[in-house]
């Protein structure tokens, strides 16, 4: 869990911050309540976690909720890893 | 809920049609002849001049614990403030002035103080990447950019690449990580400017510059003026309802029109209270947001409330919304499910539906207060504004109920756009009936003539609009337009692809969403992980609203026997439709 928290977290970094603000984002920073990821981004996130770990996530279960922090993005893709 | 025994301001619908000229508004404003016509001045000195400079004007609130609350009198002096500060930095009356951030504080002084200084103020969504504000900022010749340091790393980017842009200047944030020649201006910190001379505009001074997309070329600037205030004065008045004690939320992003004519002019022109939420979209945000400022009045869009929708009806009984008391929509056509739902969760409030766009300038057709609403239907034309819709293959006025066609005005009401920047024949072509070498000034004051809207529309027997799509290829989503070109053009970019194409196809929440259609340059092989960069590389390049939410893989693109991309035959199968005539299509 700590590997997937720690590659998710890096990804997020990469792709939708800017090099100043990677000391502000941690395992639970709100992504989406802040307006890190907005609603079209979260396509490309969900894509990307689908990519990564090889699972599929219905639209009811990828919620704003859902991926507003990387800890809650994580359980919800270890869910599917069983 | 607090509905119902309100007197709407419009009164009869009917009787409105009859006695309508333009000169109302000035009557709702209480405008006497020879005052200064500067929008600027009449939302915030002139609200203090009538006694309100101690009435609340802004309820901000932002990300976790931040709020501020503004008064006309805080409007007034700050946006004093930008007027001066832009002045002494040499920005002139008529100068492109680019407001390139969330919706923080300063960008609602700004834009005010912008337009008391006679420049021309220029919006943008903050979620642009480089290249779509690159375009912009060429196109207008922007003189100066007023952004926050989060934002001023793309303006960084393509700094080198505009010649115009000869002022960059950051309004919050850490000032020792600005870079040699960025200027530092923290408004509500600086030095109080309780008096500024403000720019004596006529009628057809420009004041405001907002990018539209269309099917072909890049993004153009449609350009509005000061007169435009009595159209969004007065359809804010007897559209939203506004009155004095009303606390009014209207969600849209100033970098949009809506943002300025409803989110700024309209409530402001009126001394209206209203309120801002600065921070990501979740609905118990939206509905604390409602509950903890006793909303009254709510103007969304579409793609929101159908996300208020999907998070069910148990969520809005956790929270005290009985403040409100109107509620109304705009941005893509707003379905029938939509507006009985709200009437059901809202207590019998059902969101008004309203049709309107960046080169209107101001609501043009809508469901009115005290009016029946029809689920699904866009409304009634807003009195004063001749509306008709068009035969498709004559351009004649359709009289036939149900019969579709495109939507068109006439020329000539208040906040019509004057023109679009530098691209007289493309303002030409918005005009059914036009001279070959007709210019915006004869075209905009022709009532001869028909403005299309690129939107198709039948009329029920009633005289009620319904809304049957775009009559183009531009991309509705969200209820924002994206050119099927500039994504194209982006795409083109990506050093895998060799062909694209964009279309939008069918969304539960967002009526549409891009999808494109690429062909792979040798040595490339389609793959997930491919498909996610090219899709990141244009929420970077464009923005969020542009990224394709899905890509697919082609051979070979359809095209014209003279090699042109059909995308109409693509979004066809996107949507399910009749391919039409593909006769001319290559059998290559």
């Amino acid at each position: 869990m700590d590997d997937m928290k720690e590659k998710v977290l890096e990804y997020i970094i990469d792709e939708y911050l800017d090099e100043d603000d990677e000391d502000d984002v941690s395992y639970d920073s709100p992504l989406i309540s802040s307006g890190i990821v907005d609603s079209f981004s979260m396509v490309s996130l969900k894509r990307f976690l689908e990519n990564k770990y090889s699972i599929k996530l219905s639209d009811e279960e990828a919620t704003p909720e859902a991926f507003d922090t990387v800890d809650s993005i994580c359980r919800l893709v270890s869910k599917h890893l069983g | 809920m607090n509905g119902g025994n309100h007197l709407s301001n419009i009164g009869s619908y009917e009787k409105r049609i009859k006695n309508f000229n333009w000169d109302i508004a000035k009557d709702v404003l209480d405008w006497k002849d020879g005052e200064l016509l500067n929008i600027g001045y009449i939302c915030s000195d002139r609200i203090c001049n009538r006694g309100d400079g101690e009435k609340t004007a802004l309820i901000w609130e932002g990300f976790g614990d931040k709020s501020a609350k503004y008064t006309f009198n805080d409007l007034r002096i700050y946006s004093n403030g930008f007027a001066r500060f832009l002045k002494e930095e040499g920005i002139e009356p008529g100068d492109r002035v680019c407001i390139f951030m969330d919706k923080i504080p300063s960008l609602y002084f700004s834009f005010l103080g912008i337009l008391k200084l006679g420049a021309i103020a220029q919006p943008l969504f903050s979620a642009f990447g480089d290249e779509s504000l690159e375009v912009r900022l060429a196109s207008a010749g922007t003189k100066a950019i007023l952004t926050t340091r989060k934002h001023v790393r793309k303006v960084r980017k393509i700094q080198d690449r505009l010649p115009d842009l000869q002022k960059i200047i950051v309004v919050e944030g850490d000032r020792s990580k600005l870079k040699d020649g960025e200027i530092y201006f923290d408004v509500e910190n600086s030095p109080v400017v309780e008096e500024f001379d403000v720019y004596h505009s006529e009628p057809e001074t420009p004041s405001v510059l907002h990018y539209t997309s269309g099917t072909t070329g890049q993004p153009k600037g449609a350009l509005h003026v000061h007169n435009s205030i009595w159209g969004q004065a007065l359809t804010t008045s007897w559209v939203l309802d506004l009155r004095d004690d009303d606390i009014y939320w209207c969600t849209a992003d100033p970098g949009w029109v809506t943002g300025t004519s409803y989110g700024i002019i309209g409530p402001w022109s009126l001394g209206a209270t209203q309120c801002v939420l600065d921070s990501g979209f979740t609905s118990a945000r939206w509905y604390k947001f409602i509950q903890d400022n006793r909303i009254t009045v709510w103007y969304s869009a579409p793609t929101a409330i159908r996300a208020l929708m999907k998070d069910g009806n148990e969520l809005v009984d956790d929270f005290e919304l009985t403040s409100l008391r109107f509620l109304a929509s705009v941005g893509e056509p707003l379905n029938a499910e939509a507006v009985i739902w709200s009437g059901e969760v809202f207590d019998g409030l059902k969101f008004h539906d309203s049709f309107w766009q960046t080169e209107t300038g101001s609501i043009m057709i809508t469901n009115y207060p005290g009016m029946e609403i029809r689920p699904g239907s866009m409304g009634k034309p807003f009195p004063g504004i001749k509306a008709s819709v068009l035969d498709l293959v004559t351009h004649e006025p359709v009289n036939e109920p149900g019969k579709v066609g495109l939507i068109a005005f006439r020329p000539g009401w208040p906040s019509m756009f004057r023109r679009y920047w530098n691209k007289p024949d493309i303002y030409r072509s918005k005009f059914v009936g036009a001279s070959g070498t007709a210019m915006p000034d004869e075209l905009r004051t022709n009532p001869d003539l028909w403005y299309v809207s690129g939107d198709r529309a039948s009329i029920d027997k009633d005289g009620y609009y319904w809304f049957v799509g775009r009559d183009d290829d531009v991309i509705n989503t969200g209820g924002h337009l994206v050119g099927p070109f500039e994504i194209e053009s982006a795409l083109v970019e990506h050093e895998a692809i060799a062909e694209a194409a964009a279309v939008g196809k069918p969304d539960e929440v967002n009526m549409e969403v891009v999808k494109a259609f690429v062909t792979l340059k040798p040595g490339f092989e389609p793959s997930d992980d491919l498909e996610l960069d090219i899709m990141n590389f244009i929420r970077k390049r464009l923005s969020p609203l542009a990224m394709p939410q899905e890509i697919e893989y082609m051979d070979k693109l359809p095209k014209t026997r003279s090699g042109k991309i059909v995308r109409r035959y693509l979004k066809a199968l996107e949507w399910g439709e009749e391919v039409g005539d593909i006769s001319t299509l290559s059998d290559e």
